[in-house]
């Protein structure tokens, strides 16, 4: 996956160093707990959100269960609207197709709309290196550019810096990428957004080429959708003349009429509004209107592999809402980078094992990064099961013979849930190294935790009770 | 690339093994929306009050004089519009009108504003939706100048998102607008215009016979 993340420290180590930066912890506490309460208001609004919440689930499902034929059909409608369709079986190829594409335009920058299949796959330093230089025109996605960072939330990587710091970034490096920073930037995050709109606005009325990302791809119409705050996607997606969109195969929706529940769920779960301010939606090329030049690449990198997992199967329905992250008291304490990936928090945990493999320390550890406390689960618009695949995926790396799991929990109890707790979680996160754990997790005792009510504030409480008595039980 | 084509392929029909051959995809009970109930047009304006969208709503017959006041509290001299945006509407303006005839992005930059109407609007979630159909003219009109005014004719304003769905064409570019652009990048802080209009302002016309 991304370059930028290799070379990362295993989980435990990564996240040891994160609890340690105290401003980091500051700033993630915040966030997460303001997410949290507008998400839980947001949510609370739409009378059958369990409903539609199994309807997500239900249509993903299907999505995935004949994806074959929904990616052929996709690739007929895309190409009778004017497009072309490209189909990559790993990074490498993506990267090529995109990259001689860009070529074919005789053109060297290309403008970016937030993707994460694009960060996955490492594009801008693929690009980079066929001397073609690729703009971020995210405000955070331009903050970790300019910083030379990385990400650390689905929603908003840049997360980790406060104001002032964001202001050092664009005092110092704004000019060495285009427009520079007014010298009496002060850190007021009007005045902040203020100059980020300066500095890319040049560039979006110029800029000839755009490489987006999308939240849907529409089998049946070969639609394109892709939500967004700033403007800078639908700069992105309007003014160029070629438009390049990378698209994971497990982005597909079977029918135009089920963006009815996505469009419902996924503004809700994620920034936890009714709506998002922007969401452009589009079919091959419009004469008169937007690019003249519609390409979409097909990225496999790894996701047939997850498909073909039974259990984990269900980890492809994720929308990328990142309600997750922000119920996670794991990903509260470690942070995004500490997942080595650019899918950090429980999605993270089980989505990036998967696409990899668990052959590397780092990557064998994620599935431990977790106290598999089920507030996850019970937030996930699209209802993935994610402890069952955590401790799925644990069985997965004991089964492979190495014990990096071992390791990896004991540094990392004493991260996770402080001192007093060290001892009952090492224990609960050992049982699952021994395959002590239920395939399937809580039932019955748990029905509280396992039914699809959505709560806005951590529900750990009856899982961890659950577990406790389960492990008297036991006798341990 | 075609081989890349059969081999993805191959790999999803091998990963699906265990799904039979012969299983049709099952149908999905999908929850309606919001009900269809009168008080529409309070609940849209209610909405977009929220994003700070500053509904006003006006009868059919005050439509010119409210599109000619808007753009005067506006400041706003030279304004683009769709070259089938109705006559009528701008009746009153003393602002410059710009028709649209493919200007490019430095021209649409140039001008202070632009004036369209809508294709759909909802009223759960106060968003308009532009299908470059009559009056709304391509999308580039509504995104590079740094204010929007939007006829929404309360006709048009359907109750959920799900009766927008079916109302619209994917055929057509379409652009959902809830309210003006926003980050909340920086620390949480929702800042208000980013790279859209920065504001954005809505006339909802009463029509004859909507009781609205
Ligand atoms: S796993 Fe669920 S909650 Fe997490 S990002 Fe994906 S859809 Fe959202």
């Amino acid at each position: 996956m991304s370059r930028t993340f290799l070379g990362m420290p295993p989980f435990p180590k990564a996240a040891e160093a994160a609890v340690a930066d105290a401003q980091l912890r500051h700033n993630l506490h915040r966030a997460t707990r303001t997410i949290r309460r507008t998400r839980g208001r947001a949510v609370a609004e739409v009378d059958d959100w369990e409903a539609l919440r199994a309807a997500g689930a239900a249509i993903k499902d299907r999505t995935l269960r004949h994806l074959d034929r929904y990616l052929e059909q996709l690739e007929e409608a895309v190409t009778a609207a004017g497009g072309h369709v490209h189909w990559a079986v790993d990074a490498a190829e993506a990267n090529a197709v995109v990259t001689e594409l860009v070529r074919a335009t005789g053109h060297r920058e290309v403008v970016k709309v937030k993707s994460m299949a694009t960060q996955e796959i490492g594009l801008n330093e693929a690009l980079a290196e066929a001397g073609i230089t690729a703009y971020e025109t995210d405000l955070a996605e331009l903050i970790v550019q300019l910083a030379e960072d990385r990400p650390s939330h689905i929603l908003v990587p840049a997360i980790h810096r406060n104001r002032a710091e964001i202001r050092e970034i664009f005092l110092r490096a704004m000019a060495d990428w285009g427009r520079p920073a007014p010298a009496d930037l002060t850190d007021d995050p009007r005045a902040l957004a203020e100059a980020a709109r300066r500095h890319l606005r040049e560039r979006f009325l110029t800029a000839k080429v755009a490489v987006s990302g999308a939240n849907f791809a529409v089998a049946e119409t070969g639609t394109l959708v892709v939500l967004e705050s700033e403007g800078n996607g639908r700069m992105c997606l309007t003014l160029p003349e070629t438009l390049i969109s990378v698209v994971g195969i497990e982005k597909l929706v079977p029918t135009w009429r089920d963006l009815e529940v996505f469009l419902r769920l996924l503004p809700r779960s994620s920034t936890g509004e009714r709506m998002n301010p922007y969401t452009s939606m589009w079919t091959g090329v419009a004469p008169g209107d937007g690019p003249r030049e519609f390409h979409l690449v097909l990225l496999d990198n790894g996701r047939t592999d997850v498909l073909a997992d039974a259990v984990g199967r269900q980890t492809l329905r994720c929308i990328r809402c990142s309600a997750c992250l922000n119920v996670c008291p794991v990903y509260e304490r470690a942070g995004g980078h500490a997942y080595g990936s650019v899918y950090p928090g429980p999605i993270g945990a089980i989505l990036t094992p998967q696409l990899r493999g668990t052959a590397s320390e780092a990557d064998a550890a994620l599935p431990y990064a977790s106290s598999l406390c089920g507030a996850c689960f019970e937030v996930c618009p699209v209802a993935i099961d994610i402890p069952e695949v955590l401790v799925h995926l644990r069985e997965r790396v004991v089964e492979q013979g190495g014990r990096p799991g071992e390791r990896a929990l004991l540094a990392a109890a004493s991260w996770t849930l402080g001192d007093e707790r060290r001892l009952a979680w090492a224990q609960r996160a050992a049982g699952a190294v021994r395959s002590l754990v239920p395939r399937r997790l809580p039932l019955g005792p748990a029905a509280a935790w396992t039914d699809t009510r959505d709560l806005p504030e951590i529900p750990a409480e009856p899982f961890r009770d659950w577990w406790a008595r389960r492990e008297k039980e036991d006798g341990r | 690339m075609n081989r890349s084509r059969e081999r993805i392929l191959a790999r999803v029909r091998a990963a699906l093994a265990d799904v039979p051959r012969d299983e049709e995809p099952a149908p999905v009970a999908v929850p309606p929306g919001r009900a269809a109930t009168d008080g529409l047009v309070d609940l849209f304006a209610d909405r977009l009050e929220h994003y700070r969208a500053r509904p006003v709503r006006v009868g059919a017959a005050d439509l010119p004089e409210a599109v000619a006041a808007a753009l005067r509290r506006r400041g706003a001299g030279r304004v683009v519009v769709p070259a089938d945006l109705p006559e009528e509407w701008t009746s009153r303006c003393e602002a410059e009108l710009v028709a649209d005839d493919g200007l490019d992005p430095a021209a649409l930059d140039a001008v202070d504003g632009v004036v369209t109407g809508c294709a759909v609007a909802v009223a759960a979630t106060g968003t308009i939706v532009l299908d470059g159909g009559a009056a709304q003219g391509r999308r580039a009109l509504t995104l590079v100048p740094d204010y929007h005014l939007c006829v929404v004719d309360a006709a048009r304003i359907v109750a959920d998102v799900p009766d927008a769905v079916a109302r619209l064409s994917p055929v057509r570019p379409l652009t959902w607008i809830s309210g003006p652009s926003a980050t909340s990048d920086i620390e949480l802080n929702r800042v208000e215009g980013v790279h859209g209009p920065r504001t954005l302002e809505v006339l909802i016309v009463s029509s004859p016979g909507t009781g609205a």
